[in-house]
């Protein structure tokens, strides 16, 4: 007869074996692919002039951490980034909360928002650059546009979607319609607000990218574009692995986010 | 004197396409300290008249006052329990019974305590700091009493509020409400499927029909059955006969046979 404890174990240990085994997995992809990109560009297989090799991204890396060109790039990304990130996700919030307090305005504008949310934001581009000039703000703008709209009808449609009767119970102990959203409605949501997080970095990261290329003064997005101009390729790849890292980071830190708010809220 | 008043009350439900009128013509009224039950088959209108005199609805025909005044103008608190127990996942236990205080910001550490000593009088100590999910549904169902009776309201609005526990257990708080709401003087109206529960927690009876929603018979419950508490009532001899006489009247209604 087994106890209940070494029951436990074993399951613990399972856990942990089918753990390590995909772990190895995801090195081993990880491994073989940067192996076979080196090797087919040492024998020719890919054109080593446009794809690189590992070896020669490290090494441009390595150089540019150390004569300090890619921090700058680098940082300055990153923080638009961020800031886009933070104000449109707040910024969706916000809207949504104005819709759900007044209903007919949110009848009025939904045609505005369907059409807005359509609209490929990065469209826009030039105009914003016109009218903010071309820098900071207008990359800010462009993160900021691009998931602003769609984290505010995502959040407006989870708002309605609150099962009606939590607010019946408030309503029956004389609560107001702003009560009823502040102890009903709002924190009800917080699961889709806290999912909308997650997709907001990747389109955060699209909109400060693509503004990148348009400004051209500075930037990972940049790099990628002064790269593909003069034909340094590797520039290109290495500006590549850097965002793809940076998105992974930043998504980690959202996901440790996400796990904490739904700790300490939900 | 009459202290709730239903006038002429119908109610019909909108939408695009079609309207359900859901009650007709529903007049009744009860006295202050009356405990009153709506029996009748499902869809006939009984969480809709809770509803409509919690304030939470309007009605599209009618008056409801309370002490001669329009509900919506009157000062006095109206609790409602609802057919389901809609707990707040998010709050822990004491915090869901706590949400009445908060809402009329009196949240004292006096109601606090007072919180805790009810649920411990339903049977649920000890579980004030967890969180609704890991409850089961009949717990669950005396928190949402709870969190109804801490706001010490003047008419209480039952949706089948026992319909989740086991047979002991909804005895046991029968008796229980039964005895806070006599000794405090309560107005009442409870909504139940089960005749037995109305006969011996409540003065009368009002049985329903459905389509649209009105009220068919009521029965008055025979002094002495009315002053014993719910589990006594079932041994009494009246209490049979009574039972007899709406199981037949609602069978009536139901079109009988089920054979
Ligand atoms: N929100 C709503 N919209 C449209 N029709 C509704 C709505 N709520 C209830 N109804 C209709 O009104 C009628 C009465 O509903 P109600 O919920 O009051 O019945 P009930 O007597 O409480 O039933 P049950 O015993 O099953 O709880 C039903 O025919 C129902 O279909
Ligand atoms: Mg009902």
């Amino acid at each position: 007869m087994k106890s209940d404890k070494q029951l436990y174990d074993n399951y613990l240990k399972k856990l942990k074996k089918e753990r390590k085994i995909v772990l190895t997995w995801q090195v081993i992809i990880l491994a073989v692919f940067f192996v076979l990109w080196e090797v087919a560009s040492r024998f020719y297989w890919i054109d080593p002039l446009l794809f690189s090799s590992p070896t020669k991204v490290s090494i441009s890396v390595v150089e540019r951490f150390s004569n300090g060109s890619m921090f700058t790039h680098l940082s300055v990304t990153l923080f638009e980034t961020i800031l886009g990130f933070i104000i449109g996700t707040i910024g969706g919030v916000v809207l949504a909360t104005l819709l759900w307090s007044f209903t007919r305005f949110s009848k009025v504008m939904d045609p505005y928002l369907v059409v807005l949310n359509a609209m490929p934001k990065v469209a826009l581009g030039p105009i914003i650059i016109v009218a903010l000039g071309p820098g900071y703000m207008a990359i800010i703008m462009m993160g900021f546009l691009v998931s602003v709209i769609i984290t505010t009808l995502t959040v407006y449609s989870a708002f309605n979607e609150v099962d009606p009767n939590y607010s019946k119970v408030l309503k029956s102990f004389g609560a107001t319609r702003w009560q009823c959203f502040k102890e009903a409605v709002f924190p009800a949501t917080m699961p889709t607000m806290i999912s909308t997080l997650k997709v907001n970095v990747g389109l955060s990261w699209v909109g400060v990218i693509v503004g990148e290329y348009l400004v051209s003064k500075q930037g990972l997005g940049y790099l990628i574009i002064y790269g593909f101009q003069v034909f340094d390729f590797t520039l290109v790849m290495s500006s590549l692995v850097m965002i793809a890292i940076l998105a992974a980071i930043m998504y980690k830190l959202v996901e440790k986010l996400e796990s904490w708010l739904i700790k300490h809220t939900v | 004197m009459s202290f709730l008043t239903l006038e002429h009350v119908s109610h019909h439900y909108f939408s695009k396409t079609d309207y359900t009128k859901a009650l007709d013509d529903i007049s009744f009224s009860l006295k202050e300290g009356e405990f009153v039950a709506l029996l009748g088959p499902s869809g006939c209108g009984k969480s809709t008249i809770l509803s409509i005199i919690a304030g939470i609805m309007k009605q599209t025909v009618g008056n409801v006052l309370l002490e001669k005044k329009p509900i919506d103008e009157s000062e006095l608190a109206i609790g409602y329990m609802l057919q389901q127990d809609y707990l707040f996942p998010w709050k822990t236990i004491i915090d869901n019974v706590l949400l009445g205080p908060k809402i009329n910001n009196k949240s004292t550490d006096e109601l606090r305590n007072n919180a805790i000593k009810m649920l411990q009088e339903v049977g649920l100590s000890n579980v004030q700091d967890s969180y609704p999910s890991s409850l089961s549904g009949g717990m669950r169902q005396r928190v949402a009493l709870v969190r109804t009776l801490i706001n010490d309201p003047k008419v209480l609005l039952l949706d089948e509020p026992f319909s989740a526990l086991d047979y002991q257990t909804k005895l046991k708080l029968e008796d229980l409400v039964g005895k806070l709401l006599k000794n405090y003087h309560k107005t009442a109206i409870l909504v139940t499927h089960d005749i037995g529960e109305a006969i011996a927690m409540s003065d009368r009876i009002l049985v329903m029909n459905a389509n649209p929603g009105s009220i068919a018979k009521t029965f008055e419950v025979p002094i002495e059955l009315r002053q014993s508490l719910p589990l006594t009532v079932r041994k009494h001899p009246k209490y049979q006969v009574l039972f007899d006489k709406i199981w037949e009247e609602l069978d009536k209604r139901e079109g009988g046979d089920i054979r």
